[in-house]
């Protein structure tokens, strides 16, 4: 298809491929006419704006075939259909003890991580995105769907995984939230942009509680806000399947519906954290020591009864929060 | 032995990424050499040292780095041979965005960093476009829309490369690069092998020492502006 594709007069392959001239402007490069090919337009390339640009002729014809191809396989992982379930297979941990667990997630679900520093979590989680066939310094092993990965989606840098939200992270774009929403979503590819930048500033400022507006530039964004930003922008716009939330306890939003907005958007859901009402939010807890799991706790109902106690109080302490905030004596309502 | 070319603008962390990949790969019984080419000065020997890694230094003055890189990258690997490594690292240090060092046949690494924006992968040439791996590093500290983005405009500039993303600081990463530095092509020598595109060419009177500014001192390989 290749040399073929080049003879093509440009507008008849923009029909097919509408973003194809955004690889001209790429390369900085002037757009060829319509009715020229780009096998032509190459071929007759001024040689010292070639050189300026760096780019050598003789590879510029593959290039742009490549760039095609991307167009192409972009446009199918946009529609691809969601993975069912993750599997994870024990290997061992530092000391070479086994690990004795099979452990299988669906999206939707919430797991939680706990354990020190140093215990593990990140391996984990780099087992998880490298897709871990026994190779990896813990010997783990991932099946989706039940099977091995073909092994092509290891390094397919548009179909990672996991997806990563951390109180770390910040913006480092001067952009304003709805340009910042819009090149994300240009760059997955998305039909209906504005209607999408619409929709994740609106859960965006719904999880924030302070309400911000699409003017507002990304790096100006409070904490919290930032955070709920991530939070929408990831659970709307990233392809990942799995989402990493780690230490987002002070966060400044509401935590809970911050991880409900992420499994209602089907998403697998990790959470490192000790924070007892984020860990007692999944449904299963992975206890991480010297390297490895050392045991999956499935919460218990009682589990579950002390997590109400615990929003409830928490509930009262934000109410307090609140009250300084506005100047408030805090002398009777914890009482009530 | 086997051999790589990495190069990235400074500050990228092509040492930190290095230095971890290097660790995984010691844990495997792999010997790593490493040439550090600078212009300047550099920290770096130190760094490597520190980490019982065998390296050798090479700074370019007041030549052009790439230039110097090339004049050099044969006894480089010569000096790899001897030393009897498994694995020889060249790191360049990719001072202007137009640096070419990737060779012909030889596994060619990129490294760029998050933080340097998401313009940047279409600023950066032939190192970047012409590499068969690119690393991205310093995702830990930007948003997961940002490093989406930036590995999408990485892919729109050199569609062909294995991208990953490598933290150097936790390392996070460093063993799946280690496990490509090893599927490297055995490379022995590189006398007689093409470098993957021209280095920046220069070639005029202020190259040979002149200082004085104005039309009657400049001669040679010179370019000029447009003003409108």
């Amino acid at each position: 298809m290749k040399e073929a594709t080049l003879e093509l007069p440009l507008a008849q392959l923009l029909r097919q491929f509408p973003l194809a001239g955004e690889f001209f402007h790429t390369m900085g490069l002037p757009l060829p006419p319509g009715t020229m090919s780009p096998a032509t337009y190459f071929a007759t390339l001024d040689n010292v704006l070639l050189e300026d640009l760096a780019l050598a002729r003789e590879s510029l014809g593959e290039q742009f075939t490549d760039y095609l191809s991307l167009l192409s396989t972009l446009g199918k992982g946009r529609s691809s259909s969601r993975l069912e379930s993750i599997t994870i297979l024990g290997g061992h941990d530092k000391s070479n003890r086994r690990e004795e667990f099979t452990l299988t997630v669906r999206p939707g679900e919430i797991i939680s991580l706990v354990g020190p520093t140093g215990s593990g979590k990140s391996r984990f989680l780099a087992d998880i995105e490298w897709l871990a066939q026994g190779d990896s310094p813990t010997g783990r092993s991932l099946l989706i769907d039940g099977f091995p990965p073909e092994p092509g989606l290891r390094y397919a840098i548009d179909r990672k995984l996991v997806a990563q939200l951390s109180q770390n992270m910040n913006f480092v774009m001067d952009l304003s939230v709805e340009e910042f929403i819009t090149m994300h979503a240009e760059s997955r590819m998305m039909e209906d942009i504005p209607g999408i930048t619409r929709n994740i500033i609106a859960l965006a400022n719904d999880l924030a509680g302070e309400q911000f507006s699409p003017g507002t530039p990304v790096t100006s964004l409070s904490g919290g806000q930032s955070r709920a930003l991530m939070i929408a922008d990831t659970s709307c716009l990233s392809n990942s399947p799995i989402v990493l939330i780690d230490e987002i306890e002070n966060a400044g939003i509401d935590r809970k519906r911050a991880v409900h907005t992420l499994v209602d958007k089907q998403k697998i859901v990790l959470i490192a954290t000790h924070d007892p009402i984020l860990a007692l939010m999944g449904e299963r807890r992975l206890v991480f020591k010297n390297g490895g799991i050392s045991a999956i706790i499935t919460t218990s109902p009682g589990e579950r009864a002390n997590l109400k106690l615990f929003e409830e109080m928490d509930a009262k302490l934000g109410a307090v929060r609140n009250a300084l905030r506005n100047g408030e004596r805090i002398e009777s309502f914890l009482w009530e | 032995m086997k051999a790589v070319t990495l190069a990235g603008p400074p500050s990228s962390g092509k040492s930190a990424v290095t230095i971890k990949a290097i660790a995984s790969l010691k844990q495997k019984g792999v010997t790593v050499g490493v040439v550090k080419f600078d212009s300047l000065s550099t920290q770096d020997q130190q760094l490597y040292e520190k980490q019982g890694v065998p390296v050798t230094t090479g700074l370019s003055g007041n030549l052009c780095p790439d230039h110097f890189f090339v004049s050099n990258v044969e006894e480089s690997l010569a000096w790899g041979v001897t030393s009897g490594f498994d694995l020889l690292v060249i790191e360049s240090a990719g001072l202007c965005n137009r640096c070419a060092p990737h060779i012909q046949g030889v596994l060619a690494i990129c490294v760029v960093d998050n933080l340097s924006g998401v313009n940047t992968p279409k600023k950066i040439g032939p190192m970047l476009k012409m590499a068969d791996i690119v690393v991205i590093t310093k995702g830990d500290i930007v948003s997961q829309a940002e490093r989406e983005v930036f590995a999408h405009r990485v892919r729109q500039v050199n569609a062909n490369a294995t991208i990953l993303n490598v933290n150097g600081l936790t390392g996070q990463g460093a063993d799946e690069l280690g496990r490509l530095l090893q599927g490297a092509p055995e490379t022995t020598s590189v006398t007689g092998k093409l470098l993957r595109f021209s280095l920046p060419a220069a070639l005029c009177s202020y190259c040979l020492g002149q200082r004085r500014i104005g039309a009657d001192f400049q001669m040679g390989n010179v370019k000029k502006m447009a003003f409108s």
